[in-house]
């Protein structure tokens, strides 16, 4: 059972950071977080007491179920293109304003209008 | 040609005329022929209609299926036709007017406002033939749409804000009121097509009809009635030639002639008689003839004062419908006509005078009768069909009113008429009276001379004689007018 | 097995086969035609699946074979089918428009990969319709987000980057939601096919896990379709995402979102569960109502013309929400139908926008003026796609809301009905803006600008004369809905 109580905590640290962090890698590395702990909540699912690893092996009558382990194949590969992009925009983000920080990301967007308000 | 040929061809020639229009925008005599060609052959139609069609099995045209068991269908029925006949006739009239008046006046966007004015044109003939609710809504909100750039035409600053409320007033009511009310008729009768004796299955809740035709009342805008009236002084702003076929015929005649409708053939006479909500409209409707008649009297500006004086005689019309009684509904529909012919020969005079002179407000008038005989001489047989004294068209509808009044026994509401005739005497009457036996004034418009004023120019008073003439006509021979208005109470 | 019985991978497949070899050719045009190919042929296949549900039921598909509920299955009922229409009708529309706008916005040596990014996140929506299974719809689901973070962050304003951003956090962690609450489903069950599910669900239905599923897998659905007031993302994403992307995610992505929500309310939770049992559809129908007034009413005070049609999206999703919060048959079909006529007005007028910004090349109200005159054709187009928007008689925005309307009257609800109005009315004032700029305004001194070029018009006036078409004649899209949702009505247990 811990597992589950490991998972839900890993998911509200995770969100937490992505809520309250204003630099935007770690807002990615809390997303990560996030990501991860549903990864551990499926593999806890799939576990079956005293089950073995789904290996057709002789004497062994008690599988976990692998189906849970599949879908998270496939989900971690969802998550890791995630942070790619994640990542990717931050750099570009980093490229176009000189900064990841949201707060400063903020301030410059608000200057650009204000020079446009007064052009206008 | 058979009746439902006819009844097409009635929506799809203002739509011709537009594309006509449109095709020979370089050539404005081209252009004008067109128009006027178009108005005639349209008006022939309706005559044509009016008088073969039978009303025991009038033809039905579906022109599209929106919805299960709902569709656009146009059927004529003699309170329609009694309206086409109108606008049609109008038309071609206000269109001789217009050539004269925005050639002379110099008006911009000339191919727009030709084309405007038919695609409106088109929209009121679909309203006024229009066979079930759904149809009468959709032309209704055509009309709003294509009326819209006529208000802007000059596109200064105060024409985008009366362009503005005129949007807002009228397409804010009958989308918030208006249509819900269609759609709650629609699911209650599970049926939307015009009936005699209405369409509400018996046993229908009181309260929910109550509020169902407030909601009709006030979702038609276009019928001007307090306090939803702000919409038409604003729209006067148009070039004259609008504001005298659009908004003292067309636009406005189709917010009373849509109340008139529901209140015959959705209601139905019997079931609205019995309702409190229509004796409260009736009294909100006699409280805006009175105020809108007082607030005339301040406006020094000729077309506000007119417009305030057609908020006040569209308010007749929807009292006559809420009277529930036969001779109400008589009266109202009939006053559509007689009011028509009246306030558009006001509305050209008013025009006639601008062009002339450049002269805007009341005050400026004095003395004009003997510049501008003919025009004031105009100005007061409208003046006196709008009153209702004989021997002016206008008479006969209040007539009915009054006895409509009577038959309801609601004395408030025959005072309320008859004081309005009385104020009708005090701001319409005293301008020709001014015209022609107060001293004339100079003003800062006259650019010279005073004495040299002219009349305006010919096609305008070819266009105010006919209306004028029909005042008169109107009051001697009433009984086309009245058959069919007696066809719609039968 | 012929080709025919392979249509329903197909439609996934080819864009995103396609979306491979796109990358492959530096030349942007080979890619587009590559693209264009591509949507067109899934259009057709859409087509003729519609055609196949209609004659003869559900057309389901067992992907390599396997036998559900091991295997994927991929099954199309009305509703699948009529919002597979639409993304395949809409990708191919925005693409046969798009050569000219991507080659404007869009950096020469990066068009190959725009196109890549497009097909992908087309083929992620027409996955979504297609697949039978839960865990399937997550994927696609991912592959469509990621695709359009990207394709947003294409956008020539750096603003761009950071509204990509955005979205990413939040569809990310929607999309996380939407897998835990699969996840609590399969911990119930043990099954991820949707019908199986919907079979074995009413006998769990009872439990907290299940309870929290629906609850996890509702928030996660609401932050994809931008259910206010989750819809803080889409503003920004739109107004500064490329012409071509807001068009066809505006037209696409929401609806399908919706279409996966109502997938999950009602074919696997049930009516009586999800909108009955619990306060849901109160939840469903005050947000909505909140997300129409709300939105539209920001709406009306935007400067940018872009931004304010965002804001417009977020109002209809709450008309789309309101019709399922109804919870019945004409409240739903209103929802179902408001999503094909939504994706026509909205995908014509921001076709119509990126028409206006190759040519002018900003999006600021202002300038806009007079070019009713300089652009007449665009500015027709924009007023008649708007006034579907409000939803004037004779559009098919008026046949939605009529539904929608008539749904909240049969409720005796009718307070809510003049709200519902009220939403129009605020449409009206917004339209009305940009309308006025354009007809009224006085345009910029000097100013060259031509008429958007015929490639670009012809799409947008499909779609303009779609949106008369279906305010006029409304059997395929009343008929189609209707028919949808008896079907959500009628396979609950």
């Amino acid at each position: 059972m811990y597992n589950y109580f490991l998972a839900v905590f890993l998911m509200m640290a995770g969100f937490y950071v992505v809520i309250a962090q204003g630099n935007l890698v770690k807002k990615v590395i809390g997303l990560g977080m996030f990501q991860t702990s549903v990864f551990i909540l499926y593999i806890s699912i799939g576990k079956v007491n005293g089950g073995q690893a789904p290996i057709l092996t002789e004497g062994v009558t008690s599988y976990s179920n692998p189906l849970p382990h599949v879908l998270m194949l496939t989900a971690i590969v969802v998550g890791v293109a995630t942070t790619a992009v994640g990542l990717a925009l931050v750099i570009r983000i980093h490229e176009a304003y000189g900064s990841v920080e949201e707060h400063d990301i903020q301030q410059r967007d608000n200057a650009e209008d204000a020079l446009l308000e007064g052009e206008l | 040609m058979n009746p439902s040929t006819i009844l097409q061809l009635i929506v799809v020639i203002p739509l011709l005329a537009a594309a006509g229009i449109l095709a020979a925008r370089r050539r404005p005599n081209l252009r004008e022929g067109i128009t006027l060609l178009c108005g005639a052959v349209l008006f022939a139609l309706v005559v044509a209609l009016a008088t073969t069609v039978s009303w025991e099995n009038p033809p039905v045209v579906a022109l599209a299926q929106p919805f299960p068991g709902l569709s656009l269908a146009l059927s004529p029925e003699p309170l329609g036709v009694l309206f086409a006949l109108v606008a049609s006739f109008l038309w071609p009239v206000t269109m001789i007017y217009a050539i004269g008046y925005m050639r002379k006046h110099g008006e911009i966007n000339q191919t727009r406002f030709y084309t405007a004015f038919a695609l409106a044109i088109a929209s009121t003939l679909g309203i006024a033939m229009s066979a079930n609710l759904l149809t009468l809504f959709v032309f209704y909100e055509l009309l709003t749409l294509t009326t819209f750039p006529l208000v802007t035409h000059s596109g200064t600053a105060e024409a985008k804000r009366a362009g503005r409320l005129y949007m807002g007033i009228l397409m804010g009511t009958s989308v918030a009121f208006l249509l819900l009310a269609v759609i709650w008729t629609f699911k209650l009768s599970g049926t939307l097509d015009f009936t005699r004796g209405g369409i509400f299955p018996l046993g229908t809740d009181r309260g929910v009809l109550g509020v169902l035709l407030l909601l009709f009342v006030f979702g038609t805008g276009k019928a001007a009635l307090m306090p939803f009236h702000r919409w038409l002084p604003a729209a006067m702003v148009a070039p004259t030639p609008v504001s005298a076929l659009l908004h003292a015929v067309a636009v406005v005649k189709a917010g009373v002639f849509t109340i008139l409708k529901v209140a015959v053939y959705i209601f139905g006479m019997d079931t609205l008689g019995t309702l409190t909500s229509a004796d409260f409209l009736a009294y909100l409707a006699a409280f805006t003839i009175i105020a809108s008649s007082v607030l005339a009297m301040t406006k020094d500006n000729l077309k506000a004062r007119l417009a305030y004086s057609t908020i006040s005689q569209l308010s007749y019309i929807v009292l006559g419908a809420m009277l529930a009684t036969s001779a109400g509904v008589m009266g109202g529909s009939m006053h559509i006509v007689m009011h028509a012919f009246g306030k558009i020969t006001l509305f050209f005079c008013a025009g006639a005078i601008l062009v002339a002179t450049h002269r805007t407000k009341v005050s400026e008038l004095d003395g004009l009768g003997r510049r501008m005989p003919f025009t004031m001489a105009a100005f007061t047989i409208g003046a006196l069909s709008i009153v209702g004294l004989p021997p002016m068209g206008g008479t006969w509808s209040k007539w009915m009113l009054v006895q409509g009044t009577l038959d309801a026994g609601a004395w408030v509401l025959m005072a309320a008429l008859l004081v309005s005739s009385l104020l009708n005497i005090a701001y319409l009457l005293s301008i020709p009276v001014r015209g022609f036996f107060a001293r004339p004034v100079a003003c800062v418009q006259d650019h010279g001379n005073p004495d040299e004023i002219k009349e305006a120019p010919l096609p305008c008073l070819l266009a105010i004689g006919i209306t004028a003439i029909g005042c008169v006509l109107l009051f001697f021979f009433p009984d086309g007018v009245h058959a069919l208005a007696e066809e719609i109470v039968r | 097995m012929s080709a025919l019985d392979h249509l329903p991978i197909l439609v996934v497949l080819i864009p995103l086969l396609t979306a491979v070899i796109c990358p492959l050719f530096q030349n942007g045009r080979t890619a587009w035609k590559l693209a264009l190919g591509a949507a067109w042929s899934s259009f057709a296949i859409a087509c003729m699946l519609l055609h196949q549900v209609l004659n003869s039921g559900t057309v389901r598909y067992q992907l390599g074979g396997w036998e559900p509920p091991w295997g994927i299955e991929y099954r199309i009922d009305v509703l699948g089918g009529f919002v597979l229409l639409i993304v395949t009708s809409i990708a191919a529309l925005v693409l046969s428009y798009a050569r000219r706008s991507v080659e404007d916005e869009i950096r020469p040596g990066r068009i190959s990969f725009f196109y890549a990014a497009f097909l992908l996140a087309f083929s992620g929506l027409a996955g979504i319709t297609v697949t039978g299974d839960a865990f399937n719809l997550f994927v696609f689901l991912e592959i469509s987000s990621l695709s359009s973070y990207a394709l947003i962050s294409a956008g020539r304003d750096r603003r761009s980057l950071n509204a990509a951003f955005q979205y990413l956090i939040m569809g990310s962690i929607g999309a996380t939601f939407i897998l835990i609450g699969i996840g609590f489903l399969y911990m119930m069950t043990g099954t991820l096919n949707m019908d199986d599910l919907a079979v074995r669900l009413p006998e769990v239905a009872d439990t907290r896990t299940v309870r929290a599923g629906f609850a996890f897998l509702t928030v996660g659905f609401g932050l994809k379709l931008a259910l206010f007031p989750l819809h803080l993302w889409l503003p920004n994403a739109y107004a500064y995402a490329p012409s071509v992307v807001t068009a066809f995610l505006a037209a696409t992505a929401t609806k399908v979102a919706v279409y996966a929500l109502l997938r999950f309310l009602l074919g696997i939770f049930g009516v009586g569960f999800s909108l009955m049992s619990m306060p849901f559809d109160m939840i469903l129908i005050g947000l909505g109502l909140a997300g129409i007034l709300s939105a539209s009413l920001v709406a009306v005070f935007q400067q940018n013309v872009k931004r304010m049609l965002a804001y417009s999206s977020v109002a209809q999703i709450g008309y789309i929400a309101l019709g399922i919060g109804l919870a019945s048959h004409t409240g739903i079909s209103a929802a179902v139908m408001h999503l094909f006529n939504h994706a026509l007005m909205k995908g014509a007028l921001f076709m119509s926008l990126g028409a206006v910004a190759y040519r002018v090349g900003a999006m600021h109200i202002s300038d806009f003026a007079g070019l009713g005159r300089r652009m007449p054709f665009t500015m027709a187009a924009i007023a008649i796609a708007g006034l579907s928007l409000i939803g004037i008689p004779g559009t098919a925005g008026f046949i939605s809301k009529w539904f929608l309307v008539l749904g909240t009257l049969e409720q005796g609800w009718w307070p809510l009905a003049v709200l519902i109005l009220l939403g129009s009315f605020l449409a009206l004032i917004y339209v009305g803006r940009i309308l006025e700029a354009a007809y009224f305004g006085t345009p910029k001194e000097n100013s060259a600008v031509r008429e958007a070029p015929l490639s670009m018009l012809i799409p947008i006036w499909i779609l303009v004369i779609a949106n008369v078409y279906f305010g006029l004649n409304t059997e395929l899209t009343v008929g189609l809905a209707t028919q949808a949702t008896t079907d959500l009505f009628e396979a609950l247990p």
